[in-house]
């Protein structure tokens, strides 16, 4: 990529990010000398990285983690927890925008402080990243090894001049920003994950390619700053896989902010004019061209497999990564793999279970399942889209006859209080019974709703009982009780009525 | 505006000048010469394949209305199923069709394919339910009738119906010269059941036996506002397969799952878009117990504009479902008479509340696509909102068929008779109802409620 055509800067942007390096990959960092094989090695010390080295250590294993950049991965540095920062200035300034609708005043001017609010995310990443500083890794009695690691056999691993012998190992390397293949992209320059967290101004005209999660995230963060945002997707809706009414209602609402849909269209070609980035989007064998200041793609991330010597150590991979067993193991039978390097969902939360999973089966023999696991996820636009356990299509492809029962946002009276009545909660179960097979909720917190549903799959509740789990009113979760309720109401058969009805009519005798 | 007060008419008289209004329409836009129908009233407007079915469905209610003579009626057949079948079909430009499928939007004068539309695969299984209609009813025993069935079956039966799965199971949406198949992402329950019936039924090109089980594999059975139902947003998806085939009784084995049927749950879908009227989440104007019903028509425009201190984006021509949305406070008033069968107490209400409350979107018994009420005195709008200019050929045949399966059943009981119907439904795994009784052969002549 031409890093001189994008409006990015290079990072470190501000002392925050200084202070972020300072604390994840000190400048003068000497790596310990290996004493003996170890129990552990892991290679990357993102979310899975950092998991697998403190259980195991805590534990009592000798453990060996090692980092070629910053400490904390991609969540901490382009991922999660920089986006997630920004959206919540960008939902500011939605709510500022909409303050008459929750009973203020809207301002006259609104002036969008982008450098503000770029730098408050800097600021959240720093004190985050501090969590997970080297010195409290080593402090946790974990040998911390900067430097590239690369397998040198099936059981030794070189770092930095160093060799380190092992018992196991566990390569958590993640995941990077895939490349979309268009002609003329590279040479116009664009950003992405990488690297779009560097821009200090925001662009007035922006082009966002890819409606997956991170794409749809990134154009209304940026919409809601100030940016004139067209988003394309090559596919008919937005998040792909998730329930058409999820992407319906998601689609609505990038449109209704402002956003510049344009499903079922390629972005086929790109080129530099005047300082502009002109872009060919093609839909259905129609061609239109459009204008932009930066493009930012978000089509998919793909492994982290490359220079690990894998190869040496008998780890077979693909272009989907590691290939592992469902207990987490690679083809060669000491290393295991965690995380974005070998998982289709590439998730924070799935990347530490998946460790978890790693340092049983690998330390303690243990025969864990990846396959076993609950791994709800959510896409955090406005509204949100969370999504737990089975879709009714994936149900119904394995022959489960599935109902779902549905909660609209507009009927729980804390959503239509917060002014966030959009969405819905839908829990399906296996019909016939209360069995929960999975849940998607859309609603402006539904990554915090979502938790009760998959905790109730993970404990084997059925949605009758989920429908005696007191909600303190007014809360929004209340929409997953009344769910709850709604299943209840369809259990009140004509018989068991009468029943009732009889019963009661003896009371008053 | 309203020439008689709709008030002192009975539901009879009422349903009668709704229908004969609606039918009115294909006769002012017609092409006698190709049998072309305008997909709207405006100027300019092109052919819509589906409005020529829905025109050739409604001619024979037309004939036995006593609105029209069997003559004409068998004219504009013939001049219709006559185009059709020496239209050019091939996959290059200036063509009508391709591998028996039909453009969108036909030239109303050459019939040639316009605005590089996509050749359309559930618009050609409306105008090939027309050419059945046709068949089926036009059973004279002269020259010209004859040739309105053979022309009828021909038609059918060349269409490619395995072509157009591509290499899914279920049906491709549409197909340009240039991109090939258009990828849309059909998932869930829609209007296409027709579709499915007809291309499984084909004699010499039907789709694999797994076609309608890998399009029913998405559907979504769900418990909203206490309804169990098939869940489609707008209310088109409930109507269209329904106004030639009569689904009540008769079940495939997702109904049979459910204990329930399609016609059923069109019933239970009238009520859910009255229920979401009434909850009325975004405050648009009008709405309640007797002004419903979202589908897909014409809009106001696309816009955005706040409303109450509320952001609203508005469309155009789309299409609105409760009650995930789109929801721009547009109703489309042929929902009513369109979902008659099923609801009729709740439809006839809301009809009757439409006249009284707003007359001045009726054109004389006729229904516009779409009005917005929420739009009164706002921005360029006047105080009745927007109300759409001129018809939809859709909504009109729509309006017409259902409201003749009300009175008389006429279509379903023609389509009963229709062994291509009986025999896609019998693939599409339908039995029960009047599926297990013997055909009854169909007749031209037949007294009307």
């Amino acid at each position: 990529m031409s890093r001189e055509r994008t409006k990015a800067a290079s990072f470190p942007v501000d002392r925050n990010d200084v202070e972020l390096i300072r604390v994840a990959h000190p400048s003068h960092w000497k790596n310990p000398t290996p004493d003996g094989p170890y129990n552990l090695v892991v290679i990357g010390a993102g979310p899975a990285g950092l998991t697998a080295a403190r259980d195991a250590a805590s534990l009592g294993a000798k453990v060996a983690l090692i980092e070629r950049g910053l400490i904390g991965g991609a969540c901490v540095n382009v991922g999660g927890i920089p986006s997630k920062s920004i959206i919540r200035t960008a939902r500011l300034y939605a709510d500022m925008r909409d303050a008459e609708n929750f009973g203020g005043d809207t301002p006259q001017r609104l002036h969008v402080d982008f450098e503000r609010a770029m730098m408050r995310m800097r600021q959240i990443r720093q004190h985050i990243s501090r969590a997970d500083s080297a010195a409290a890794i080593v402090a946790e009695g974990i040998d911390l090894y900067f430097g590239e690691g690369r397998f040198a056999g099936p059981d030794t691993v070189v770092v930095a001049g160093k060799t380190l012998h092992f018992k196991k190992a566990l390569v958590a390397t993640g995941a990077h920003a895939s490349v979309p293949a268009i002609p003329g992209l590279a040479e116009a320059g664009y950003l992405d994950n990488g690297t779009m967290f560097n821009l200090t101004k925001c662009p007035p005209r922006l082009l966002v390619i890819g409606g997956g999660p991170l794409g749809c995230e990134t154009a209304q963060s940026f919409c809601l700053l100030g940016a004139n945002v067209v988003l394309a997707q090559s596919d008919p809706m937005f998040l792909p896989g998730e329930e058409r009414d999820a992407a319906q209602i998601l689609s609505d609402a990038l449109a209704r902010e402002g956003i510049e849909v344009r499903l079922n269209t390629e972005v086929t070609a790109v080129r530099m004019a005047g300082g502009k980035k002109l872009a060919d989007l093609t839909r259905d064998g129609d061609t239109t061209t459009i204008s932009v200041d930066e493009i930012i793609t978000g089509v998919g991330r793909s492994p982290n497999v490359d220079g690990l010597g894998l190869e040496d150590a008998g780890v077979v991979h693909d272009a989907k990564g590691i290939k592992v067993d469902d207990h987490l193991r690679t083809t060669n039978p000491h290393i295991y793999a965690a995380g974005d390097v070998c998982l289709e969902y590439k998730f924070t939360h799935t990347a530490e279970a998946s460790a978890r999973i790693v340092v049983r089966n690998a330390l303690f023999r243990g025969r864990e399942k990846l396959s076993e696991l609950v791994v709800p996820w959510c896409t955090y636009t406005d509204p949100e889209i969370a999504h737990v356990g089975l879709y009714p299509i994936e149900a119904r492809l394995n022959g489960i006859p599935v109902k779902t029962y549905t909660v609209l946002m507009h009927d729980v009276a804390r959503a239509v209080m917060d002014g966030e009545e959009e969405g819905f909660v839908k829990i399906h179960v296996r019909e016939g019974s209360d069995r929960i097979l999975g849940a998607t909720v859309v609603a402006a917190h539904a990554g915090e709703m979502i938790n009760g549903v998959t905790l109730a799959i993970r404990s084997g509740m059925g949605l009758h009982a989920l429908a005696d789990v007191i909600h303190p009113f007014p809360t929004q979760a209340q929409g997953i009780k009344m769910a709850g309720d709604a299943y209840r109401r369809t259990r009140f058969t004509s018989l068991r009525r009468r029943l009732a009805a009889r019963w009661l009519a003896w009371s008053r005798r | 505006m309203l020439e008689a007060d709709p008030a002192a008419l009975s539901d009879d008289e009422l349903l009668d000048r709704y229908q004969r209004a609606a039918f009115g329409y294909f006769l002012e836009n017609v092409n006698p010469d190709n049998g072309l129908v305008a997909d709207t009233s405006r100027p300019n407007s092109p052919a819509s394949i589906a409005v020529v079915g829905f025109a050739l469905s409604c001619y024979p209610i037309g004939v036995e209305r006593g609105w029209m003579t069997r003559g004409a009626a068998v004219e504009l057949t013939l001049a219709a199923l006559r185009f059709f079948s020496a239209s050019p079909q091939d996959g290059g430009d200036g063509v009508t069709g391709h591998k028996g499928f039909y453009y969108h939007f036909l030239d109303m004068r050459t019939g040639l394919r316009v605005w590089r539309c996509e050749l359309s695969m559930v618009d050609t299984a409306l105008l090939i339910a027309g050419f059945l209609v046709a068949g089926a009813y036009f059973s004279g025993d002269n020259d010209k009738e004859a040739e309105i069935r053979l022309l009828a079956e021909t038609l059918y039966r060349r269409v490619d119906w395995r072509w157009a799965q591509g290499s899914s199971p279920t049906l491709r949406q549409g197909w340009k010269p240039k991109s090939g198949f258009l990828h849309y992402g059909w998932e869930g329950y829609n209007e296409a059941t027709i579709l499915y019936v007809l291309s499984m039924a084909s004699p010499d090109s039907p789709t694999s036996n797994d076609s309608y089980t890998g399009w029913t594999a998405t559907y979504q059975w769900e418990n909203v506002y206490g309804h169990d139902v098939l869940y489609g947003g707008p209310l088109f998806m409930h109507q269209f397969s329904h106004a030639w085939i009569d689904f009540a009784g008769i079940r495939d084995a997702f109904m049979r799952e459910k204990n329930s049927d399609y016609f059923e749950n069109s019933r239970r879908s009238t009520y859910l878009h009255r229920d979401y009227a009434r909850h009325n989440p975004y405050g648009f104007d009008g709405y309640g117990e007797n002004l419903w019903g979202l589908s897909a028509g014409d809009g106001p425009g696309g816009f955005r504009a706040s409303v109450e201190r509320r952001t609203h984006r508005f469309s155009g021509y789309a299409a609105r479902g409760a009650p995930f949305g789109p929801d721009d406070g547009t109703i489309a008033p042929w929902s009513y008479p369109a979902s008659l069968p099923f609801a009729p107490d709740i439809c006839l209400a809301a009809l009757r509340h439409l006249g009284e409350h707003y007359p001045q979107v009726i054109d004389n018994f006729r229904l516009p696509s779409g009005f917005n009420p929420t739009l009164a005195n706002r921005r360029k709008f006047g105080r009745d909102g927007w109300v759409s200019e001129g018809h939809y050929g859709l909504d009109q045949g729509i309006v017409v068929m259902m409201i003749e399966n009300h009175r008389s059943r006429m279509i379903w009981e023609l389509m009963r008779s229709n062994p291509h119907i009986r025999h896609g439904l019998g693939r599409a795994g339908f039995t029960g109802g009047w599926l297990s009784q013997p055909a009854v052969s169909a007749a031209g002549g037949r007294d009307v409620a």
